[in-house]
């Protein structure tokens, strides 16, 4: 059965009124009535109206919307859920469920630890990785930054003056050159220097350029020839302002180098960044680190009962 | 661009298109669809509320169910309903009657302002200005560096200071520096920020009390969410934006951040980013993108031509000649003017929907001169009664036209084949005249 015809029958009349029905009922006894003044409102449709925004303006979907407003108003429909405060209850944990436990990075094996941090333009691919060198330095492990971004203006710079100020090493080639080679040289350059963790810059990229997405899984089987087994972490960058395309973003670059975790920024602003939510749901990538700011050390592990606290804040 | 999003309203006009009458659960069903497909599209929701409102006042109105086409109705009163909610005109960047005018880019990180301000200067350049770039992003690690070499790129000069600590001051000293230099256009590039980080959106407020720009210009990424209407509106709010440039419309993005954007702040967008190159800055046009998101070419366009056209009463008349099975080769022949006035027929035929999306289609438009030459080269009477025309008659007919036998035998065999059509279409019940035609 497809999407809109799910949608149909959940929101067809037979559905509104068995709905209507079930709200009335629970509406009728003395019991509830003064359950509602002690638990406070009582489930009615200006309520789930209510849950379905905050659902949809947190940017989780309407495919995942739809889904949890389809089981609550049955859970409402049989006096599972009475009043507002545990629907909240019941879809907090859901949420939770989904995104499943904090699975932080955590280095491991044959040194040197490899991530390739990839993601769409302007996401904060550059910043992330200055704040992961950093955080890394101060665990007391050495790390060395490639700058992979050969193709915008200043992007070799800009992680330069990251690598500065994190005390992490760097490998650089020329403005325009393969991003690939790069990425050889660095974890050739971390073996014989013994470091811990290489983290490769790339350049931003739409998921939809063939061209570009190409020359990604370029960069991976270069990392791959270079050290077998590596890159251990394909750390996907994705920007908490944005909507559904994110989920588009996941399943491009996934389908490309295989993504293994997610960090997701700038969730210092209003945006939710609940698209998340459907990218676990949809291809079990987890998300790993949230960036809370510009400084050096707004990088966050990801903890999935906070990040759902926050989404219905 | 849109293309997702006009998939799908897509799918939802066929089912449309289909119907003779729309009832009142079909306006219903349209808008649940046209409801879930703006929020797929990152529409807000609140917005998405809102215009569906408007819609079903409109549809579920006496004009959609007293209509003749109630489904083409709807599909116009949406088409309507997003113009208006994207702009009616392209609002271009206004010049300042002193130069220079200075435009000022806002918006949050990673939105593209920096490569958004290189496009715009290259664009003023090529129309023969003096632009001039500043770096006023003192934030994000060399992002001088990457204004200075975007303008070396367009050779377009780049005011920057590594040293400078304050962007005020910079903006008010670049303002000054292009007077002396005959700059007619300063384009500030200012540090990305949250819409809710005060210090950094006061250090704006002072930028513009200070350097007065003619427009400030809000930069946002096609891709945002429903977080696009908190951005908006903290900027417009506090800053005070007069346009929008929508940055990154080259991805798969559905593109409903800019409903939602210019719904919150009522400013036009001015210019869509669609590459990474910098000559992919494109001005953008309201109609054009309504009609994308809807996914159906200039399908009002089309419906206008065509009522004009084909006025009521000669559809009667055709209608009889149909009725009565005698439809004359007279007959085909006014049709075939007909749709020839309404203009290339490559034209009319990218206006139906669906066809936009196919490619390279051609029609030969000599076809059609053909087909009319050799019914003018025929008598009254074969006109009325085509079996007259036997071997010879074919003969004089294809010289009269300067034609050969093969292409009047062919215009016999499509004209039987038409009237063969025409009397299977009589028994059916519901049978609508344009719908007989070729296309």
């Amino acid at each position: 059965m497809g999407f809109f015809d799910r949608v149909k029958e959940s929101l067809s009349k037979a559905g509104f009124d068995r709905l209507k029905e079930g709200l009335t009922k629970t509406r009728q006894g003395f019991v509830d009535k003064v359950e509602t003044i002690f638990t406070g409102r009582k489930i009615d449709e200006v309520a789930l109206e209510e849950f379905e925004e905050t659902l949809i303006v947190s940017d989780i979907g309407t495919t995942a919307a739809t889904g949890i407003m389809i089981r609550l108003r049955e859970k409402a429909r049989i006096g599972d859920v009475t009043d507002v405060n545990s629907v909240k209850a019941l879809l907090k944990n859901e949420m939770t469920d989904i995104l499943g436990e904090s699975q932080p990075i955590l280095v491991h094996g044959t040194k040197p630890f490899v991530i390739l941090a990839i993601g769409v333009n302007g996401v904060g691919k550059t910043t992330t990785i200055g704040k992961l060198a950093s955080r890394f330095r101060s665990q007391g492990k050495s790390v060395l930054l490639a700058a992979g971004d050969t193709f915008r203006a200043a992007g070799i710079e800009q992680l330069e003056i990251w690598a500065k100020r994190a005390d992490t090493q760097f490998v650089q080639h020329q403005k325009d050159s393969d991003p690939a080679a790069v990425a050889f040289d660095a974890v050739k350059a971390a073996q014989s220097r013994g470091i811990d963790v290489v983290i490769i810059d790339t350049a931003g990229r739409l998921h939809t350029k063939s061209n570009l997405m190409e020359e990604l899984k370029k960069v991976k089987r270069s990392i791959e020839k270079a050290m077998p087994g590596a890159p251990q972490e394909v750390l996907l960058v994705v920007d908490a302002t944005t909507g559904q395309n994110a989920l588009s973003q996941a399943k491009l670059f996934n389908e490309a180098v295989g993504v293994t975790g997610i960090a997701l920024t700038k969730l210092d602003g209003t945006a939710k960044g609940g698209i998340v939510v459907a990218i676990r749901k949809s291809l079990g990538i987890p998300v790993r680190l949230i960036g809370v700011g510009e400084g050096i050390d707004d990088l966050r592990d990801f903890d999935p009962r906070e990040f759902v606290e926050a989404l219905f804040s | 661009m849109f293309e997702t999003l006009t998939d799908k309203l897509d799918t939802i006009f066929k089912k449309l298109k289909g119907k003779g009458l729309l009832k009142e659960e079909d306006v219903e069903f349209a808008l649940k669809e046209i409801r879930l497909a703006l929020l797929e599209a990152d529409v807000n929701f609140k917005v998405v509320k809102d215009f569906v409102e408007k819609i079903r006042v409109k549809a579920i109105g006496k004009d959609v169910l007293e209509s003749l086409t109630p489904g083409q109705q709807v599909i116009k009163i949406v088409n309507e309903e997003l113009c208006e909610l994207l702009g009616k005109t392209n609002s271009r960047i206004q010049l300042s009657p002193n130069p220079p005018t200075t435009i000022m880019l806002i918006g949050l990180q990673g939105s593209g302002k920096t490569t958004t301000a290189a496009k715009l200067a290259r664009l003023f350049k090529k129309e023969g200005r003096r632009p001039m770039l500043v770096a006023a992003d003192l934030q994000r690690p060399a992002a001088i560096d990457q204004l200075v070499m975007l303008g070396a790129q367009i050779d377009v000069p780049v005011f920057h200071s590594k040293e400078a600590t304050s962007p005020v001051t910079l903006c008010a000293d670049s303002v000054q520096k292009a007077r002396l230099d005959a700059r007619d256009i300063v384009i500030l590039d200012t540090a990305g920020r949250l819409h809710i980080d005060e210090s950094l959106m006061s250090e704006l407020q002072q930028i513009k009390r200070n350097v007065l720009p003619k427009e400030i210009v809000f930069v946002a990424d096609a891709m945002t969410g429903q977080d696009a209407v908190n951005i908006a509106r903290n900027f417009n709010e506090q800053i005070g934006i007069d346009g929008i440039i929508l940055t990154k419309m080259d991805g798969d993005a559905r593109g409903g951040a800019a409903l939602s954007i210019i719904s919150v702040t009522n400013k036009p967008i001015k210019f869509i980013g669609t590459g990474e190159k910098i000559e992919m800055l494109e001005p953008f046009y309201p109609d054009r993108i309504a009609s994308r998101i809807l996914g159906m070419g200039d399908v009002l366009g089309l419906i206008e031509q065509a009522q004009n056209t084909f006025d009521q009463k000669e559809a009667e008349k055709l209608k009889k000649a149909i009725m009565d099975e005698s439809f004359t080769f007279d007959d085909l022949r006014d049709q075939l003017r007909k749709m020839r006035s309404m203009g290339p027929l490559e034209n009319l035929v990218k206006m139906i929907p669906g066809m936009n999306k196919m490619k390279d289609i051609t029609i030969d438009e000599k076809e059609f001169a053909k087909v009319e030459a050799i019914i003018n080269s025929m008598t009254k009477k074969e006109r009325k009664n085509y079996s007259l025309i036997n071997g010879s008659r074919r003969r004089r007919i294809a010289i009269g036209s300067g034609t050969t036998v093969p292409d009047v035998n062919r215009v016999l065999k499509q004209y039987v084949e038409i009237k063969r059509m025409l009397k299977m279409f009589k028994g059916k019940k519901g049978f609508k005249l344009p719908k007989v035609f070729p296309f």
